[in-house]
């Protein structure tokens, strides 16, 4: 009897291991869907859609290229910019009073049309400028572009069908981590049923009498005794013990104060990634003072607001699967907040709110560092020092900023002396001196103590 | 034989083996420092709680702490612009030229900001109007950033809003009973002087009455009897031959200062010639240091001496009736003018009407080229009477209204106590100030000021020459100026910016308003006309027999009130580096004194003992005129006073609106009779001994000679120059060998300074008149810490940049020659060291960091934190730095200084580095030094190498003169001269080669990137 309990346990443990596998399988499906479904829509098939919905006749596709290639500075579809919301517009005014703002607006408002007037003074008397060039039908495309109905972002109940569909197309690498799971499951499963089977056994070789081997005992010396026996051997691991631990210590030690890496939270959301990698701002445009200053400078928020002035949200392909446009426009409101910019009347407040950022490089008082030396005068990529910011969310310390590490660059670098008056006659003498005709930062005497401590 | 002249620190050193002398020839300190007392005393230790096993708990506890604390680094902010001004680059500074003119200095300067925080104040050269600028005015800049400034206006002693107080004070002035009257500080400002006009005619019984701390009063009213307006004659001494100063410290702050940069000019031979500068006075002063010839004469002496100057001169006489060897000294200085002829001019600061009315008449009669009427100075307009009268009538009541505006009467007035008494009859009162001084306090309304460099406004420096003053920061505080709280009381709507460009634009005077306000400085006319008395040629008539009857003091002490180079009139007492600077010829920091002559003080038994530690003391005595009695008065024993007469400064003794650290010294004002500075006193001794924090005995090059080199005009001119300024030799080999040969007498390895830059400094001593100037703009571009009396005491103070002050033997040096020949060998040294104790010839001497070439502190540092430069700069790394201290011992020059203490942040030195505001004055390229560690001059590293920049930036070659170090460009008199070697055009390169120059203590070998030039004395006689 005994025995056929043994044999129904092993197949209940089974049994519950099946079901447990599938109830993983399955959560791993469902977090997968709920991931996607918080994703809003983007109106991909906005297009189609316009076709019955709108009263302007024109190519759509075409509209869109003159809209941002001459509208989108100042005005945006849903939005008042510089210029008013556009989106609309088509019901407000007839389409010959349009033509005729649109080929030149100044002409209206000097003639003295009311709604010319009204809608001038409006906007701060910000004349728009006359686009003569566009053809009747140019502006018929704008229009119909500019009245497709707004999108509206789309419901979560609707991902929830198509959830199913993108899980089981579902990514490599999430499947790869199951399978891992299970496999390591499996295993488990193996040494739990190989000690369970090892048990009955025995219990079945108690059961019918047969004499197991017994284990021998021999009195030896644990290991640990003969270890401190052996002189040697503790003197070599106390010494192999002592250099591990010095080493360690070294670098413990070494690494005081260096914050490589350093990549604190900023007060706003600034990605270097976006203005110089995506964008290709140039890393001046901002920090303009590292031409002739010794420090590179926080741009003052009136820097950020010569563009965004007229940018107050991210394009929808700016977002990421971090960081979504609601995030980015967020961040841009956090700017026009400190800066004290209404959106809604296009102007400032006065309401200044100065922006404590974190500061990531953090050079020691007594050392002297001066941008422009190393920008303006060597013509060196910011990049060398702060590594590839263009790529950077989030700002990052990206060298160790040690003085091992200056010298070394002062040791190798060789000075940009060319076209440059001031080092002609230092060239020339110090180029007779060692012998060469490129000199190094170190040759030239960068690593005197005084050059940096004083 | 010049150098063989022996040169003294301070009396202590005159006497005959004198063991402190001696051992402080040996030693650091005089006596043993008592360690053995303490750490041998069982009792004292065993009452000691801390026993040694806590101490090193304590130890091992604040380590663990100190190494856990420092493993995470903080989180730092920044915070930019939100709208960057657009002039502001965070990093680049700012120049801006404005005035001072505080009532006392004016001076034209150049302010240097940071991120929009003046940090310095330079010299204004750029329109060749050149004002002087001493130290007071370098120092100025700290006085904006003053713990002690009143921030707001005050009505009755509580904080009131601007609204509150005109709409009381307007009330007032409408329902007044009796004159309102203006008592002001000297504006010397057209725009001023017409608003206050605009004033008067509103309110139509005003009297506007100005009033000096200390007086021209004399000067003033000499001048407008014989000219016919209200001013001082201006001199220009740049080609001057012969000057005779009659009591009157013009290289110091006489009639208002600024004659020293022309002085210095005159004073450097060329083609052989100099000028002769003959100065008979009682005090030693700054011009006495300098001149000559120097004799000493009391204030009775004096008037004598000029009414007999008068006499030759003028009135043709040719005999006078003074003792026969001052007469001859007259003569002498007579026959000097003559030979001077239109070059030569008499000064005088005897502070009567008519010792004024002859110096003009004199120099009238040379035809004198230096004196200039027509171009009046205006800086001084006080008018002592009308003061006087003033305090009469508060009394009298009949004064319904006082508006103080930049003077503190309370403190400075000599009748102080009667005006007290008077501004409890008047109704009201307005004080403007920046501070709550005695006046302030005494004042139901407080309008508070901003300082000059947040103020608009105009100076009128001469007849001719202006200055204008514009804001190089926003006001800190709620404070408004006084020219704006007159406007708003004229009920004028204008800001007093926007009244002061309509003043100059009404003038068609033919300038552009921003280039004046760019330069700063400008010629003009005024647009203001100014009444005048219009009476001119007045007569010296009569003047100069009641001169010559002055009756010496019988029985009591001439005195003779002066103001120190440091303090001035008092006005910036609350600002710590002037406190601390020392005195040029005393040495003294943080007090005034008596000074007093040997013979006067052995009579009084008056002493100066030097205590173990080689600080100074003085005894007390009680200072007594008519009524009244100063107590307690320190006295320093001064070789040269004139005996019979008695020296105190002005300016100290400040109790209201000034921190306790710095309410030092005694207040000397009401003394100042009459607005006289000369005064018949008595005296005597008091109990108690004073501590002096003299820097007088420190930094002694234990006993080496061959520090300052000094010739006459006739050596210099005659003999060849291994004469007067020989190379140093040594013997090599036994046969003399230069100093430095290299492979036989330097045992260095040279470092190459031919390639790139190689920095040098030249000081001429003829052209040092010991200012302090420098002192105070290194402190201010080096962030060189205060560190208070206590510590000066202990010769501790940070200075970077010292002024030796060494008194020398002899009247002459054909005299001492003599006596040195006439002289067994042995009797020699003491002899000659006595005999002219009582007056002696003075030389100055900056010192700072010498950068050696072949630096001793180098070689002996074990950590490498002290390192050379190829530019010449001897560098101080010091985060290197571990404090050893074997670099300041092994230094010659002891110009190492070092950090004792924490000086910034810490409530022990609670001076401008313990407090936010104070702070704001430091430079942000130079570090801050903490604890424990060596600190010295770095020959301004950061503004070499900020030249370079600019010039690598811009792509160009340096010319001569873009290098400067703080010290060479607040040097006004060209005495400090700074420059490249390297660059063959350049100055310092031709001072290098120069006859005169030598290198202090070059018997070393160190050879220095400093260098002196020999100082010649011009004692041809006619």
């Amino acid at each position: 009897m005994k025995k056929v309990t043994n044999r129904h346990s092993i197949s209940r443990t089974l049994l519950l291991a099946v079901v447990l596998l599938f109830s993983i399988f399955n959560s791993a499906y469902a977090q997968e869907g709920e991931g996607d479904s918080s994703q809003t829509e983007i109106p991909a098939d906005a297009e189609e859609d316009s076709e019955g919905g709108s009263d302007v006749q024109g190519d759509v596709a075409a509209g869109k290229d003159l809209f941002n290639s001459n509208c989108a500075a100042c005005h945006k579809l849903y939005k008042r910019s510089t210029g008013p919301a556009l989106h609309g517009i088509t019901d407000k005014y007839d389409k010959q009073w349009l033509y005729d703002w649109i080929h030149d607006s100044q002409a209206m408002v000097q003639a003295g049309d009311p709604d010319a007037v009204a809608i001038f003074e409006e906007f701060n008397k910000v004349p728009m400028p006359p686009y003569p060039q566009f053809s009747e039908e140019d502006i018929d495309n704008i229009l119909a572009y500019v009245e497709q109905p707004k999108p509206e972002p789309k419901a979560p109940a609707s991902a929830e069908a198509g959830g199913a569909d993108k899980a089981s197309g579902g990514g490599g690498g999430v499947s790869t981590e199951v399978i891992l799971g299970v496999l390591s499951f499996v295993l488990l499963l193996l040494v739990v049923i190989l000690f369970l089977v090892n048990k009955t056994l025995t219990r079945f070789a108690k059961a019918s009498g047969v004499e197991l081997p017994e284990k021998k005992k021999e009195k030896r010396t644990p290991i640990w005794k003969a270890f401190a026996q052996n002189q040697f051997l503790v003197i070599v691991v106390s010494i192999v013990f002592l250099l591990g631990a010095a080493y360690f210590a070294y670098g413990y030690l070494m690494q005081v104060g260096v914050d490589q890496g350093y990549e604190p939270v900023q007060p706003i959301h600034y990605s270097h990634k976006i203005h110089a990698g995506d964008n290709g701002i140039d890393c001046k445009y901002c920090h303009s003072s590292a031409r002739v200053s010794k420090h590179s400078g926080i741009p003052s928020l009136n820097v950020c607001m010569n563009c965004h002035k007229s940018i107050s949200e991210v394009a929808p392909e700016t977002a990421t699967e971090e960081y979504s446009k609601e995030f980015y426009d967020a961040e841009i409101a956090k700017l026009y907040d400190a800066v004290g910019w209404d959106v809604e009347t296009q102007s400032y407040t006065g309401e200044e709110k100065p922006v404590k950022w974190v500061r990531i490089h953090n050079l020691p008082d007594f050392a002297y560092f001066n941008h422009s030396q190393h920008v303006s005068v060597a013509g060196i990529a910011c990049q060398n020092c702060h590594g590839p910011v263009e790529e950077m969310e989030v700002m990052r310390q990206y060298a160790p900023l040690t003085m091992g590490w200056c010298i070394e660059c002062h040791r190798e670098t060789n000075v940009k002396m060319e076209g440059n008056k001031y080092y002609e006659k230092i060239h020339e003498q110090l180029s007779k001196k060692y012998g060469v005709e490129q000199l190094t930062a170190a040759q030239m005497g960068a690593l005197e103590c005084g050059k940096c401590h004083y | 034989m010049s150098s063989n002249k022996k040169y003294w620190k301070s009396v202590e050193e005159l006497k005959e083996n004198s063991p402190v002398v001696e051992a402080l020839q040996q030693n650091e300190f005089v006596e043993e420092i008592p360690t053995d007392e303490f750490l041998g005393d069982k009792e004292s230790l065993e009452s000691s709680k801390t026993s040694r096993r806590d101490f090193l708990k304590f130890v091992g506890f604040s380590t663990a702490a100190a190494s856990l604390a420092a493993c995470e680094g903080p989180v730092v902010k920044s915070i930019p612009y939100v709208v960057q001004p657009e002039r502001i680059v965070p990093g680049v500074a700012n120049y801006y030229a404005t005035t001072m003119a505080d009532g006392f200095d004016f001076s034209s300067v150049l302010v240097k900001t940071r991120e929009g925080r003046p940090i310095k104040i330079e010299n204004n050269a750029l329109n060749g109007i050149s004002t002087g600028a001493g130290a007071r005015v370098h120092a100025s800049v700290l006085s904006l950033y003053d713990n002690n400034r009143v921030m707001r206006p005050m009505i009755k002693g509580e904080p009131a809003s601007w609204a509150d107080l005109d709409a009381e004070v307007l009330q007032g002035l409408r329902n007044v009973s009796g004159d309102i009257v203006l008592l002001t500080q000297t504006f010397a400002s057209p725009s001023t002087t017409k608003l206050i006009k605009e004033f008067s005619d509103k309110y139509g019984n005003v009297r506007h009455i100005t009033y000096d701390a200390v007086s021209e009063d004399a000067g003033l009213n000499a001048f407008e009897a014989k000219y016919g307006y209200r001013a001082l004659a201006n001199y220009d001494f740049t080609e001057a031959k012969t000057i005779v100063s009659v009591g009157a410290d013009f290289l110091g702050d006489w009639q208002g200062g600024g004659y020293s940069p022309g002085y210095a000019k005159s004073r450097i031979p060329k083609n052989g010639k100099m000028s002769k500068h003959i100065q008979f006075e009682s005090n030693m002063t700054l011009s006495g240091a300098s001149a000559d010839q120097r004799i000493k004469a009391t204030p009775s002496q004096q008037k004598a001496v000029l009414a007999a100057i008068y006499g030759y001169i003028v009135g043709g006489s040719s005999t006078s009736n003074l003792p026969a060897k001052l007469d001859d000294a007259v003569v002498k200085a007579v026959r000097q003018l003559r030979k001077g002829g239109s070059k030569s001019a008499v000064v005088s600061g005897i502070p009567e009407d008519d010792a004024q009315a002859l110096v003009l008449e004199i120099n009238e009669t040379l035809g004198s080229s230096l004196m200039d009427t027509e171009n009046g100075k205006m800086t001084r307009q006080g008018n002592a009477k009308a003061v006087q009268q003033l305090v009469k009538d508060m009394n009298a009541g009949s004064i319904g209204a006082l508006l103080v505006a930049g003077v503190n009467p309370a403190y400075s007035l000599p009748n102080a106590n009667e005006f007290v008494e008077g501004m409890k009859n008047v109704d009201l009162s307005v004080a403007f100030s920046m501070k709550e001084d005695e006046t302030a306090k005494l004042c139901d309304y407080v309008a508070a000021t901003p300082h000059y460099l947040e103020s608009w406004g105009d100076v009128q420096f001469t007849k001719n020459t202006f200055g204008l003053m514009q804001p190089t920061i926003r006001p800190l505080f709620d404070t408004r100026q006084f020219q704006d709280t007159i406007l708003t009381w004229t009920e004028n709507k204008a800001t007093y910016y926007e009244y002061l460009k309509d003043t100059w634009s009404n003038a068609s005077i033919g300038f552009d308003w921003n280039s004046a306000v760019h330069d700063g400085v400008f010629e003009g006319k005024s647009p203001v006309n100014v009444d005048t008395t219009g009476i001119a040629g007045g007569s010296a008539a009569g003047a100069a027999g009641r001169l010559a009857q002055a009756e010496p003091a019988n029985g009591k002490f001439e005195l003779v009130l002066y103001t120190k180079t440091a303090l001035g009139d008092g006005k910036q007492a609350n600002n710590p580096w002037l406190q601390e600077l020392p005195d040029p010829i005393t040495r003294t920091t943080w007090d005034n004194y008596i000074t007093i002559s040997k013979p006067d003080a052995d009579r009084l038994g008056l002493e100066n003992p030097i205590v173990s530690n080689g600080a100074m003391n003085g005894n007390y005595v009680n200072l007594k005129l008519d009524d009244k009695t100063i107590s307690n008065i320190p006295v320093i024993i001064q070789p040269g006073q004139a005996e019979g007469s008695i020296g105190l400064a002005l300016g100290y003794g400040q109790k209201e609106a000034i921190q306790e650290e710095m309410q030092v010294g005694v207040n000397a004002y009401p003394i100042y009779k009459d607005f006289k500075a000369f005064q018949n006193v008595s005296l005597e001794k008091a109990a108690g001994e004073h501590e002096f924090a003299c820097t007088q005995l420190q930094s002694t090059m234990v006993g080496r000679d061959d520090i300052v080199r000094e010739t006459t005009l006739e050596i210099f001119n005659t003999k060849d120059r291994e004469h007067w300024n020989h190379i140093p030799k040594v013997g090599y080999n036994h046969v003399e060998t230069p100093v430095g040969v290299p492979g036989k007498t330097d045992i260095w390895e040279s470092f190459d300074d031919t390639v790139g830059h190689h920095f040098n400094l030249s000081i001429d001593l003829n052209a040092c008149t010991g200012c302090g100037a420098c002192v105070i703009a290194c402190h201010s571009e080096n962030n060189v810490p205060v560190v208070g009396k206590d510590e000066v005491r202990k010769f501790r103070d940070m200075h970077w940049l010292r002024i030796d002050r060494y008194y020398s033997s002899a009247d002459t040096f054909e005299q001492e020659k003599e006596d040195l020949e006439n002289l067994g060998a042995f009797e020699t040294f003491t002899d000659v060291e006595t005999a002219s104790y009582d007056n002696p010839e003075v030389a100055f001497q900056p010192v700072m960091c010498q950068h050696c070439n072949h630096a001793p502190c180098e070689t002996v540092c074990p950590v490498a934190a002290t390192s050379h430069g190829r530019q010449g700069q001897n560098q101080m790394a010091y985060n290197r730095c571990v404090g050893t201290r074997y670099c300041a011992n092994n230094c010659p020059y002891k110009v190492r200084r070092f950090n004792w203490f924490l000086y910034n942040k810490n409530d022990e030195f609670d001076y401008n580095m313990n407090n936010d505001l104070g702070r704001m004055v430091l430079n942000p390229d130079v570090v801050v030094r903490s604890r424990g560690v060596m600190e010295k001059c770095s020959m301004c590293i950061q503004k070499t190498q900020k030249t370079i920049l600019d010039a690598k930036r811009e792509g160009r070659v340096i010319k001569d003169g873009e290098f400067q170090t703080a010290c060479s460009q607040a040097c006004d008199t060209g005495a400090i001269v700074f420059g490249d070697v390297n660059d063959k055009d350049s100055e310092v390169l031709k001072l290098k080669e120069n006859n005169r120059m030598y290198h202090m203590l070059g018997n070393l070998g160190t050879k220095p990137n400093v260098m002196y030039q020999v100082k010649v004395k011009n004692t041809t006689e006619v």
